[in-house]
């Protein structure tokens, strides 16, 4: 029994180095959303300036079918390097794009469309503070939500949507919600 | 790109200095005003780890400061207030983790092991109060002979 | 070249330690004098060729060799000399040479000063810490070697972080290692003592000099990046609980725990086992810091390069150090012969007492710091673990350790009489209540935190008991004219420990009275605009854009006047730097007895209205600084403690040498 108690550091030593194991193949940063399977936030956005009156964005908009709401700003970075996969996307006619120019003068969220392509059907503007990206839980941009035919958030998917990643993993999600 | 991967992960990347809440952001009554400060204090930035929204100067710490302070004003109570931002943002925005069966071991664990510790030493106690019953008073007189003796070296050595 | 001469000393150097690691500890068991002999000229060749390689690149650094892929990436040629030098610990592949330059150092010393440890324990220990050598060198060569040439050599470097290029923080990481690897000589020795099978008081004493050095090495080090994070990130805080100071701050438990023990083993010898225990543990709570910081395990303000290549190898450097020690520690301890016997009541009972706090103490910051790991590595979810967590959590835990602290040293050794002590403290008792009580009608009652009247009262309580402690050694109330000459005959030791607790006392102060009073006004203010923060008004009196040698600079002017005379003229900086592109705030900090007067200029007002200017008045933060300062004297007034002295003591009469045993 008193031998036991000299055995208790390695042990302890054993199970935190277990952790540090499974540590070392998690990423600290990467932070699930809560809002998967909630409902979309209410939200009602203005279009961007130039473009149709009714081409902004709301709840009401993102039922009926499946889609996806992308995240993105004219300063954003990565966005750039997202947005062709996007664009090729779009070819492929399989889903609807929605995107929320975020904390961004609208003004310059539409030029920036117009120099990169716009994949969106519908786009909305969410200037700072940006409201409706926190509702969305939006830590960063690009992010990118799929929302189901009854409106509910069903993924969230974190940095750009590169060719992997929508094959791997954005299109599969997206088969199966149409299946239902 | 290796060396820019490198650099981009540089010591101290993130600490940047912080000058947070500008006055244009600040709440007219002082009152509400400290109230959104205190609950600011205790959410996390998300963009800049170990940083409260109020310590931060990233751009999302300051829209999640104005939010707050939104939500003061328009009459929530301090646990609306971190409800509403929970419910975005998860347990993880919270600084102090809250009490429920996944942090259980976080906040009892001190004082467990505090309690164990005691616990651990009240035995050697009395462990060894059994012990030198059984074998008095010899074992203390060597005791006492080997500290003399001790004392005794150390007064010579020197 | 200079750089491949840096590359080939650190193999070399490698070379080197795998034989002290070897020899001497086959020459120990075997009794071979002369192989056991091989450790002291090792531990120096080792020293040599190591200090070869730190001076091969600090020589990089200082030339602006840009061909160093370490100098691109983190010098550039318009740093002011200091900053270049101290560069070469701003990054991790050369604060990882800082680090096994220092353990080589400390090697050399165990050498240089250890002429009389017995030759068994000195060989011992000598190749344990060439082991923990061997694995540092190894990680540097394989994964992060500092002379990795880049060609072509760019024009000029990536520059170092701006918040860097400051004497806090440009000293901070030296002090931080001096004391993290200083513990790896009392690490070496109690391995070194679990191979011999023997803990005696002389061992302890042998130990205690290498742990209070490194004691005051690493507490200049906290203190150090306190300070920095203090002045330089502009807004009065000091301590923020981030992963990174909790990695230095659990060795400082362990460490301080570890110092009280081995008092224990010196007089007593007894608490032999949990002392090897200890200074295990807070060696590999020091190793544990350089994981986390190191490997991407933990997110932190001031993490570095986070690789889990690196990563991975030291975790493994970890089992095999920790993990192999507390298995030895497993086996071996048990035999220990248990020591002097004492009653709960007593010196040895507070000092043990002190270690179960302390001991629980570094736990709960272990647990606070790891537990998002622990949380997502079990799947329950992503949680954050800040201040407030550890302010509820670890300072309560502190004060029935402060309120032990005034008691303990009035204990006799083996049975102590509490009651006796106590009614000596009655008029501490009472004079710590009625500060407590004065602190509580000052602030207004519950205008201000309900805990900071309980942390003057506990401060006044620890500086009146340590107080009334050296009185009474000095017999200062029973025969004062004969104090002072009893105070000078006084070992430095007991010195040593008087300072220390008056200071942790005066820290206690000023960490409540800056935590419960400090005022803050944020506003934007136009030239010749006044704002009064806690009686002083500060009048902004011009703002002005300077340059600095390599950042652009705007500077404001106040007038800081105190009953309408005035008291000082401050002038913050916001500074941009070039390279890289980072802005910083300097703030301007005037110290008084009773707090910081402290001013920081911020950004101008986009509608061009003026500036954003941060006013301040931080109580007592000086009594903090001054409390750290004083705590270090204690130590290294006690450290000058002849009994101190390193390799002074002889083992007792009676014990054989170890070789001869063997």
């Amino acid at each position: 029994m008193r031998r036991l108690v000299y055995l208790l550091p390695v042990a302890v030593f054993g199970v935190l180095a277990l952790f540090f194991v499974r540590g070392l193949t998690l990423n600290p940063r990467d932070i699930p959303s809560v809002l998967i399977d909630k409902p979309v936030p209410e939200m009602n956005l203005a279009p961007l300036p130039g473009r149709p009156a009714d081409s902004g964005l709301a709840t009401a908009d993102l039922k009926g079918r499946v889609s996806m709401v992308n995240i993105f700003g004219s300063w954003c970075i990565a966005c750039v390097q997202e947005h062709p996969v996007l664009n090729w996307i779009k070819g492929q006619g399989i889903v609807s794009i929605h995107g929320i120019d975020w904390r961004d003068d609208p003004a310059e969220g539409a030029k920036w469309l117009r120099r990169n392509g716009d994949p969106y059907e519908r786009v909305g503007a969410d200037p700072p503070p940006g409201r409706t990206a926190v509702d969305f839980g939006v830590t960063g941009a690009p992010e990118t939500f799929i929302v189901d035919k009854q409106g509910v958030i069903r993924y969230k998917h974190i940095g750009p949507v590169t060719p992997e990643a929508w094959e791997k993993i954005l299109l599969p999600i997206i088969r199966e919600l149409e299946q239902k | 790109m290796r060396l820019l991967a490198l650099f981009a992960a540089a010591w101290l990347g993130l600490a940047m200095p912080a000058l947070a809440a500008e006055p244009s952001e600040m709440l007219k009554d002082p009152a509400l005003e400290k109230r959104a400060h205190a609950l600011g204090k205790d959410l996390r930035c998300l963009v800049c780890q170990s940083e409260s929204i109020e310590d931060s100067n990233a751009d999302l710490a300051r829209d999640l400061r104005i939010i707050v302070r939104e939500r003061i004003s328009a009459g929530d109570s301090d646990d609306q207030v971190m409800k509403f931002v929970v419910d975005r943002y998860g347990d993880y925005v919270l600084l102090n983790p809250p009490f429920k069966a996944t942090t259980l071991v976080l906040w009892v664990g001190p004082f467990v092991l505090f309690v164990v510790g005691l616990a651990v030493v009240w035995r050697v106690y009395g462990r060894r109060a059994a012990r030198a019953a059984t074998i008095a008073p010899a074992p203390l007189s060597a005791d006492e002979k080997r500290r003399l003796d001790a004392l005794l070296k150390d007064g010579a050595g020197k | 070249m200079i750089a491949e001469i840096g590359h080939f000393a650190l193999i070399l150097a490698l070379a080197v330690a795998v034989v002290q690691s070897l020899v001497p500890l086959a020459g120990a068991q075997r009794g071979d004098a002369a192989w056991m002999a091989v450790a002291g000229p090792a531990s120096m060749a080792q020293f040599l060729f190591v200090g070869v390689a730190f001076a091969a690149l600090t020589h990089a650094y200082m030339v602006s060799d840009f061909s160093v892929l370490n100098v691109a990436q983190n010098s550039h040629t318009d740093k002011p000399m200091l900053y270049k030098v101290t560069g070469v610990w701003g990054n991790h592949e050369g604060s990882l040479l800082l680090w096994i330059t220092i353990l080589a150092l400390f090697g050399a010393a165990v050498t240089a000063f250890g002429r009389n440890l017995p030759p068994g324990l000195k060989a011992r220990a000598l190749s344990i810490q060439a082991m923990v050598s061997v694995g540092f060198l190894l990680f540097i060569l394989l994964t992060s070697n500092p002379f990795e040439r880049l060609d072509p050599a760019p024009f000029n470097g990536q520059g170092l972080n701006p918040l860097l290029q400051d004497p806090g923080l440009a000293f901070h990481p030296p002090f931080l290692y001096l004391g993290y690897v200083g513990f790896s000589m009392a690490f070496s020795f109690a391995i070194a003592a679990l191979i011999e099978g023997r803990v005696d008081p002389a061992w302890a004493r042998w130990v205690r000099p290498w742990t209070l050095a490194a004691w005051i090495f690493l507490t200049c080090g906290i203190v150090l990046g306190s300070w920095w994070a203090y002045y330089e990130l502009g807004w009065g805080g000091w301590w923020y609980w981030d992963p990174v100071e909790n990695a230095s701050f659990m060795p400082w438990l362990a460490g301080t725990a570890l110092l009280h023990s081995a008092v224990v083993v010196e007089k007593r010898d007894a608490l032999k086992s949990w002392t090897i225990l200890l200074a295990i543990v807070t060696f590999g709570l020091s190793l544990l810091g350089t994981f986390l910081v190191r490997s991407g395990v933990i997110t932190s303000v001031h993490a570095f390069a986070s690789d889990p290549g690196r990563g991975v190898f030291i975790l493994g450097l970890l089992t095999v150090v920790v993990g192999g020690s507390f298995m030895l520690y497993a086996v071996r301890a048990p035999s220990l012969k248990v020591g002097g016997l004492f009653a709960p009541i007593s010196r040895e009972g507070a000092l043990l007492l002190n270690n179960v706090l302390m001991a629980t103490g570094a736990g709960t910051v272990l647990l606070g710091t790891l537990y998002p790991l622990f949380a997502d590595a079990l799947d329950l979810g992503k949680v954050s673990v800040g201040p407030p967590f550890f302010n509820s959590v670890f300072l309560p835990l502190m004060v029935p350790m402060v309120l032990a602290m005034a008691i303990g040293p009035l204990l006799a050794w083996k049975r102590g009489d509490l009651p006796g002590v106590l009614s000596r403290l009655k008029l501490a008792v009472a004079l710590s209540a009625a500060v407590a009580a004065a602190t509580w009608v000052l602030q207004g009652g519950s205008a201000g935190p309900w805990w900071a009247a309980g942390g003057m009262g506990l401060a006044t309580w620890l500086f009146l008991g340590t107080l009334a402690e050296f009185a009474e050694r000095v017999r200062l109330f029973r025969s004062p004219a004969q104090a002072l000459g009893r105070a000078l005959a006084l070992p430095r030791a007991a010195w040593g420990m008087t300072l220390a607790h008056a200071g942790l006392a005066i820290f206690i102060a000023g960490m409540t009275a800056s935590s419960a009073w400090k005022e803050e006004k944020v506003q934007t203010m136009k030239v010749g605009d006044t704002v009064e923060v806690s009686g002083y008004a500060f009048t902004l009196a011009a703002v002005r854009d300077v340059e600095g040698p390599n950042y652009l600079a705007t500077e404001g002017t106040f007038e800081v006047r105190t009953g309408g005379e005035l008291f000082a003229t401050v002038t913050p900086e916001k500074r941009t730097y070039r390279q890289p592109p980072r802005p910083t705030t300097e703030a301007a900090i005037v110290g008084t007895f009773l707090g910081d007067v402290y001013a920081v200029i911020g950004d101008a007002d986009p509608q061009g209205g003026g500036w954003v200017t941060r006013l301040y008045f931080n109580p007592l933060v000086p009594w903090m600084w001054a409390g750290a300062l004083i705590m270090v004297v204690g130590g290294v007034v006690s450290l000058s403690d002849r009994r101190h002295r390193v390799g002074a003591p002889t083992r007792a009469r009676g014990s054989r040498p170890a070789a001869a045993k063997a």
